[in-house]
């Protein structure tokens, strides 16, 4: 901590003797959303319609930016009828673009990715959250790159891909991008990628499902022979996504392939009962029916609980185990050990439980 | 165990919380031989009170549905307006030696530090804007400007008071531990000072309710130990002296040689709030027309019941939107005792229908203007400050 920052703490906290029991940042707050650091708000500035059901909103943070590195995610929020909704989504803007940028594929059914994609005018104001994912390339770049991506799963890939472009184009000598989608139309990026690889040497091969069928380990086999050579990022719908794993753990090396599962998982009931949950923070009781996700029920009751991308990625909503049985709904595991960390989101009660939230 | 799982999910805190938890009860002692008057809901069949429970549930669920957008604007705007009333009245008051700026100064900072306790700071701490789901103004998240932290605060109110309202023995707000407010309540010779006590209470009401909730009545009962009352007092305190230094000491400071003004206005501020609070607060519950209940009514009192029991418990008071708003919508209490937690800018536009139903269930539906209200809150505590005041035998 440098000097200028304690001194900015120290001022901060003299301030909060004035406002309290607000905090200095509650009335920046108030003023703009945009300038408080406590919920950070940014401003719609920009639409590009992408494909007939995929827009990218170019977002400008207000004071707090979030620095994220390419490939990772934020949440963003959308006040729906007065609710407060977040949803994860993949930046695809470059860390050091003026705008962040999220890509948004409207989900048919979804309640909130519909409005985002289509409903959500230039000035709106979204919250958006801490950046976050796993899904980003190391230092230093690999040498042969392979990416595999279907429909919106594009959206992580897309900013390595454009981070790569600018900062090292040379890395892009040679790789492979696979793009799926069911019409030459329906290809978000299509143009930007083709460009791409008139300029690098990069290859893309466009995988028109509606015509050619979805991407299988035969297929890319034909499509990239040195698969096997290559350290892999790949995103896109569950059943690719365990497609490829097989593949990998089959005929290749399974630590070679990085995947983003970006879809909801189906959660099953299975095992988990259901039973009374107690939010030992919040101090809120509420039952959970058998398959429900604890965040479903605690929601219900009035909880305020801690929400991210509500389909297992995040790590948003985590809350410590205190005391009974937790099944994840994706995998049908038992978790029951005292102080086990349990994601809200995908977790249903096995019994009475009590978490720390 | 059992009862905890076969608990019906519920939507309320206030209604579930019974079933759950110890009863609480309070160090006052009440005289058996003080007749109580038959209750205004005496003619009212078993089946009658039921569909009057499904009649109250309807319009519950109905605003509950209707949440939206502009219930969300509704706050944020009376957050933006009490937010900039403060900022608007301490900074006036930083110039307080000059006589318009003291006066506008106060002015707006009493009515800041109202709407910061009655329309924001009550409202939101009973959950009502929870379905918001935003972590800033959230029944466990918001503080107010008030002496007592908002955790005390709830556990009395939200819990004890709105369970158990008007339950003589379980519902410490009756006298609030220092009155006798009802009849049935033993008189003893230091009641003879409550008229005094009423208006010292008024003044300060807010170190009244920090204090109360502190339970020290039951301490010296012998009901809560002392360790237990030390711990929350050393919480109150450290709430409590940020809110003294804010107002005594630091905007004092920034006034410069207007310390002492500014010392002045935030007192009369912090006062006119309290006395407005206390009034608003006493006609509530108090006033003719409103009953107490006995005890032995909680023993499996049905949902329809204990809809009844709120209503004949609660009075309204009488007025335009800005009188509403100013008493945090509190001056629709038969309303918010049926429905705790529902948005409090909903209440006007329900009353009718709440009104309608007591019409036709026979069931009284008390209400009037503030003065006329208050003047019987005082008529009965002067009268109950002398031994007897119960009904007349005949």
């Amino acid at each position: 901590m440098g000097v200028l920052s304690s001194i900015g703490q120290l001022a901060r906290d003299a301030a909060a003797r004035f406002t309290q029991p607000l905090l200095p940042d509650d009335l920046l707050g108030t003023l703009s959303p945009l300038w408080s650091t406590t919920q950070p708000h940014a401003r719609v500035v920009g639409l590009r319609r992408e494909t007939a059901d995929t827009t990218t909103l170019l977002l400008r943070p207000g004071v707090r930016r979030p620095t994220h590195r390419a490939g990772q995610f934020v949440g963003i929020g959308l006040q729906v009828h007065g609710v407060w909704q977040w949803r994860t989504y993949s930046v695809t803007s470059r860390p050091g673009d003026e705008h962040l940028a999220v890509t948004v594929t409207a989900v048919p059914g979804g309640a909130v990715s519909g409005l985002l994609a289509h409903r959500t005018p230039v000035g709106a104001l979204l919250r958006i959250g801490p950046p976050a994912g796993e899904f980003v390339l190391p230092e230093p770049t690999p040498e042969k790159l392979l990416f595999l991506a279907a429909g919106s799963g594009i959206t992580p890939i897309m900013g390595m891909l454009r981070e790569l472009y600018a900062t090292r184009p040379e890395a892009l000598d040679g790789a492979v991008v696979v793009h799926c989608d069911r019409t030459p139309a329906d290809l978000v990026f299509g143009l930007e990628l083709r460009a791409m690889t008139a300029s690098t040497g990069l290859r893309l091969v466009e995988r028109h499902t509606a015509l050619e069928g979805r991407l299988t380990g035969d297929a890319l086999t034909d499509d990239v022979p040195d698969w096997t050579a290559r350290q892999a990022w790949a995103c896109g719908p569950a059943g690719l996504l365990d497609a490829l794993t097989e593949q990998w753990e089959r005929h290749g090396d399974p630590d070679a392939l990085h995947i983003e599962r970006f879809t909801p998982p189906t959660l099953a009931a299975d095992g988990a009962t259901g039973g009374r949950v107690a939010f030992t923070t919040s101090g809120i009781d509420t039952d959970a029916a058998p398959g429900e996700p604890l965040m479903a029920a605690g929601e219900a009751a009035g909880a305020l609980l801690p929400s991210g991308c509500r389909m297992g990625i995040c790590h948003t909503c985590v809350g410590t185990l205190r005391s009974g049985a937790v099944r994840d709904l994706r995998t049908g595991d038992l978790y029951d050990t005292p102080g086990e960390s349990v994601r809200t989101c995908v977790s249903g009660a096995a019994g009475d439980v009590e978490i720390e939230l | 165990m059992t009862a905890t799982l076969d608990t019906p999910r519920t939507t309320t805190r206030a209604k579930k919380a019974p079933v759950r938890r110890e009863l609480p009860t309070t160090a006052q002692v009440f005289d058996p031989a003080v007749p109580t008057p038959p209750s205004a809901a005496a003619h009212l069949t078993e089946a009658q009170v039921a569909e009057l429970a499904a009649e109250l549930d309807t319009i519950r669920a109905e605003v509950i549905a209707s949440l939206g957008q502009k219930d969300a604007a509704y706050i944020h705007r009376i957050i933006k307006l009490q937010r900039g009333l403060e900022i608007g009245g301490r900074g006036a008051l930083l110039f307080s030696l000059l006589p318009p700026a003291w006066i506008a100064g106060t002015a707006a900072l009493t009515v800041a530090k109202i709407l910061d306790n009655m329309e924001l700071g009550h409202n939101i701490l009973h959950g009502q804007w929870d379905w918001m789901r935003d972590e800033k103004i959230h029944s466990t998240t918001w503080e107010w400007d008030h002496a007592t932290p908002a955790a005390s605060w709830q556990k009395s109110h939200n819990y004890e008071h709105h369970t158990f309202t008007n339950v003589r023995g379980k519902d410490r707000d009756l006298g609030y531990a220092v009155m006798r407010i009802t009849p049935e309540q033993e008189w003893k010779p230091a009641d003879l000072i409550q008229p005094l006590t009423n208006v010292a209470l008024s003044l300060f009401f807010e170190w009244g309710i920090a204090i109360y909730d502190v339970e020290l009545e039951k301490v010296q009962a012998g009901i809560k130990p002392w360790e237990e009352a030390k711990g929350e007092l050393r919480t109150l305190w450290r709430k409590a002296r940020k809110q003294l230094a804010k107002d005594y000491l630091l905007f004092p400071l920034l006034s410069g040689p207007g310390f002492l003004s500014t010392v002045a206005a935030n007192f009369t501020a912090n006062a006119l709030r309290n006395v407005w609070t206390h009034a608003v607060i006493f006609c509530g519950h108090f006033p003719d027309g409103t009953e107490t209940f006995e005890e032995d009514r909680l023993e499996g009192e049905t949902q329809g019941e204990w809809y009844v029991r709120q209503m004949l418990g609660s009075a309204n008071l009488t007025g335009g939107p800005l009188f509403h708003l100013m008493t945090g919508n509190l001056s629709h209490q038969i309303e918010h005792h049926l429905f705790p937690d529902v948005p409090s800018n909903h209440y006007a536009r329900i009353a009718p229908k709440v009104q309608e139903i007591c019409e036709r269930y026979g069931l009284p539906y008390t209400a009037g203007p503030l003065p006329k209200q208050y003047a019987k809150v005082v008529r009965k505590i002067v009268r109950l400050a002398f031994p007897g005041g119960g009904p007349k035998t005949a």
